[in-house]
């Protein structure tokens, strides 16, 4: 029998089997071989770079690889980097399920972990319990109308929601800022304007004899929850109908508006709820320790998991490494802090640019039966 | 069968192993790649870049000093914010480098380091900004800070004479009490030379923020506005906007006469070095070293940056004048009657404040001949 070179792999019984039975092994093939493919380029983009500012990018790979996951302390420190990101990036993956780009997680993030500080300041004394429940309702409700106002816009006034939301997280900083600064102030932090101490009774611990705070479940299982929502629920299809096409999804009964308008805020919710996490579990209270980006790196987390809230949790933890690793990238080799970004640049852009590839390798495809 | 794709797979395989097993040495190496001795090593963790010509630089060039220093190796992480993430760069200094010291520059690291102080009992934490409790702040704990506002004063009197309009600027980042100091020092060292002479303040908000610094130098200069100075972390934005707008600047944090050599009247710059190598060499030797070192102008800690070509002689006749009375401890800024822009009595008449007084730290208002307002008042 003559074979044609192309179809040597194809009609290997094991890929045949798998191409027959189940689709979703196929596309998680198809996934993890293009991701992995992204990442591989940006290693070696990154390692020329790095042999520009005159490091071994082998000892520089090595360094990075060994301060994100070469020891059960740098598991650790990813991890606690990787958890707001979990949240945060759900800000941006549910709203452009239904077709909205928002990328104003951080106005969300700073803002709920503000009003959480102040919630707990209110209910002081009460029981830990309802101490983080009302941190967290605080949270989530500012966070989740802070996002909703954009996509209200959007929705009735017909606003560019990308544009609004960026916009928003500087005048959401600009709050933050006037209120730290006047009607939340603590007199007693002088020359580090915070809001007052949620109390060390409240706050929120660490997982066993780890460093890495309880935030990280909270974030797995809240991504967890959402992917049933998107994948399970009436909600979530309707969503992406209204995101994949919004005339049939009208057509077809669904109120879109509202389906929109819901999953703005939930997603608002999730940064807001990042928000509390950081403030109860890290900073104690709300100040600048706040406003340092997690909104921002949120984005990048939405897109190279291309909107799924099961792959968050990995691609956060992959950049909470990167982070993780730019440590020893400075400390053992001296390279500036802004090499790491160099790295979850190059990262983001090879992610994104491959995202072209999908569907062009027919070994991927599902077997059609004649 | 030895023939065809398959043969050439397993060839391939087989000769990829050793190859694969070089490379995973290689790392190992390379890894393990650090002196044989045992360095005495000192970690050194910024807020912002180690080259903005300003706080940090001036924390980053003192961490270098301390390589003169025969067995200390120097650690630098830079743009580390305020937050747990600090805590983790201490402790992958500690658990990596085998760090001895640690100097966390940053005002707000400080809540972490006391959290992590106790943990590591052998290790010296140093923060820079002097809020030391005896009793309180863990015992491995130093803090250390210098009293800037007499060179701020300084800088005032040079502002006030070369200033042509009698108005000046200030740019800074946040109304808190040490910027504040600055302001009304600067604002009082003016209008003791130039009694009509006003200081408009610009708050950008934050402590790192090029593009409203530039913008503000823009607008100072657009009110007529000829000599600006700034309180933010890096000056460097503020010093080349000036030099575009063909305006006088007063320095601070570090000397930045190289960016604007013709119109860079003088500042303040930070000299951390001796302080670095006093704690450093007291760890080293195992030596009890100072819990809290609050230094200033006189202890060599603040400098005056040299004066620049556009300082007219009475200017740095009136500013050494200032300067011989502060060295002999003669002379203090605040004192009474002092009001303040709103038109308050802040320190009555009579009553004089030691630069170390504490009502000084909680300081909460502009005074007389700035224009400004300050959120919560």
């Amino acid at each position: 029998m003559r074979i044609s070179q192309g179809q040597i792999w194809l009609n290997f019984p094991v890929v045949n089997a798998v191409r027959a039975r189940s689709s979703f092994l196929l596309r998680l093939a198809e996934s993890l071989t293009i991701t992995g493919a992204a990442l591989l380029a940006s290693v070696m983009v990154f390692s020329i770079f790095v042999a520009i500012m005159k490091v071994n990018p082998l000892q520089a790979l090595y360094a990075m690889y060994l301060g994100a996951f070469g020891t059960s302390f740098s598991w650790q420190v990813t991890l606690v980097k990787a958890s707001p990101l979990l949240l945060t990036g759900l800000c941006t993956a549910l709203p452009m399920r239904t077709g909205l780009i928002v990328i104003g997680g951080e106005g969300a993030f700073v803002l709920g972990g503000l009003f959480a500080a102040e919630a707990a300041h209110m209910v002081m004394g009460a029981p830990t319990i309802i101490v983080w429940l009302v941190m967290a309702a605080a949270g989530c409700l500012v966070g989740g109308i802070w996002i909703m106002i954009p996509a209200a816009l959007r929705v009735y006034r017909g606003v560019n929601e990308t544009i609004s939301t960026l916009l928003m997280n500087y005048i959401a900083i600009a709050i933050f800022n006037q209120l730290v600064e006047g009607l939340f102030h603590d007199p007693n932090s002088l020359n580090n304007p915070s809001t007052y101490s949620i109390g060390d009774n409240n706050m929120i611990g660490d997982i066993g004899n780890s460093q890495v705070h309880w935030g990280l479940i909270v974030g797995i299982g809240i991504c967890i929850l959402a992917w049933i929502l998107v994948h399970h629920t009436t909600l979530g299809f309707s969503a992406d109908l209204a995101g994949g096409n919004p005339k049939a999804a009208r057509l077809s009964g669904i109120r879109i508006n509202r389906v929109i308008l819901w999953f703005a805020f939930l997603g608002g919710a999730c940064a807001g709820l990042a928000g509390m996490i950081q403030v109860a579990a890290v900073q104690e209270r709300a100040n600048d320790g706040l406003n340092v980006g997690y909104g921002y790196a949120g984005i990048l987390v939405a897109f190279m998991a291309r909107q799924d809230p099961l792959a968050i949790i990995p691609v956060a933890v992959l950049l909470g490494g990167v982070h993780a690793g730019k440590i020893l990238l400075a400390t053992q080799l001296g390279l500036p802090n802004s090499a790491a970004l160099v790295f979850q640049g190059l990262l983001f852009l090879f992610i994104l640019g491959a995202e072209t590839l999908y569907g062009r390798f027919s070994i991927f495809q599902p077997r059609v039966r004649t | 069968m030895k023939t065809g794709k398959n043969y050439l797979v397993h060839y391939a395989a087989r000769r990829m192993q050793p190859l694969l097993v070089a490379l995973a040495a290689l790392l190992l190496l390379a890894g393990a790649a650090r002196p044989l001795w045992a360095a005495f090593t000192v970690g050194v963790i910024t807020v912002g870049s180690t080259k903005d010509w300003g706080y940090n630089e001036a924390q980053a060039v003192a961490g270098k000093s301390l390589k003169k220093i025969p067995g200390v190796k120097v650690v630098v992480q830079d743009n580390v914010p305020e937050t747990i993430a600090v805590t983790q760069t201490m402790q992958s200094m500690i658990n990596f480098d085998n760090a001895k010291v640690i100097f966390a520059t940053s005002y707000g690291y400080f809540p972490f380091v006391c959290k992590l102080a106790p943990k590591y009992p052998h290790v010296l934490f140093v923060h820079c900004g002097g809020d030391y409790v005896p009793g309180k702040t863990p015992k491995n704990v130093a803090t250390y800070f210098g009293d800037v506002d007499e060179v701020e004063y300084l800088s005032g009197i040079v502002a006030g004479y070369s200033s042509k309009s009698g108005k000046l600027g200030f740019i800074a980042a946040k109304p808190i009490p040490q910027v504040l100091r600055d302001i009304n020092a600067f604002t009082l060292g003016a209008r003791s030379v130039n009694p009509k002479a006003t200081c408009t303040v610009v708050f950008t908000g934050d402590w790192f923020q090029p593009v409203k610094e530039a913008q503000a130098v823009n607008s100072l200069a657009d009110q007529g506005i000829d000599v600006v100075t700034m309180h933010v972390d890096s000056p460097k934005q503020i010093i080349l906007t000036a030099k575009s707008r063909g305006i006088y600047v007063c320095g601070y944090h570090f000397d930045g006469a190289a960016l604007y050599p013709k119109g860079f009247l003088t500042g303040s710059a930070w000299n951390w070095a001796p302080i670095y190598k006093e704690l450093v060499t007291d760890a080293m030797m195992g030596k009890p070293y100072p819990h809290s070192i609050m230094e200033g102008f006189r202890d060599g800690v603040v400098k005056l940056d040299p004066f620049g070509p556009a300082v007219s002689p009475a200017a740095k006749t009136a500013a050494l004048a200032v300067k011989k009375e502060f060295m002999a401890g003669k002379f203090q800024i605040f004192k009474g009657p002092l009001y303040s822009n709103t038109g308050k009595l802040v320190i009555p008449a009579g009553v004089v404040y030691h630069d170390a007084a504490p009502t000084l730290d909680g300081m909460n208002y502009l005074v007389k001949g700035v224009i400004g307002k300050i959120s919560w008042n």
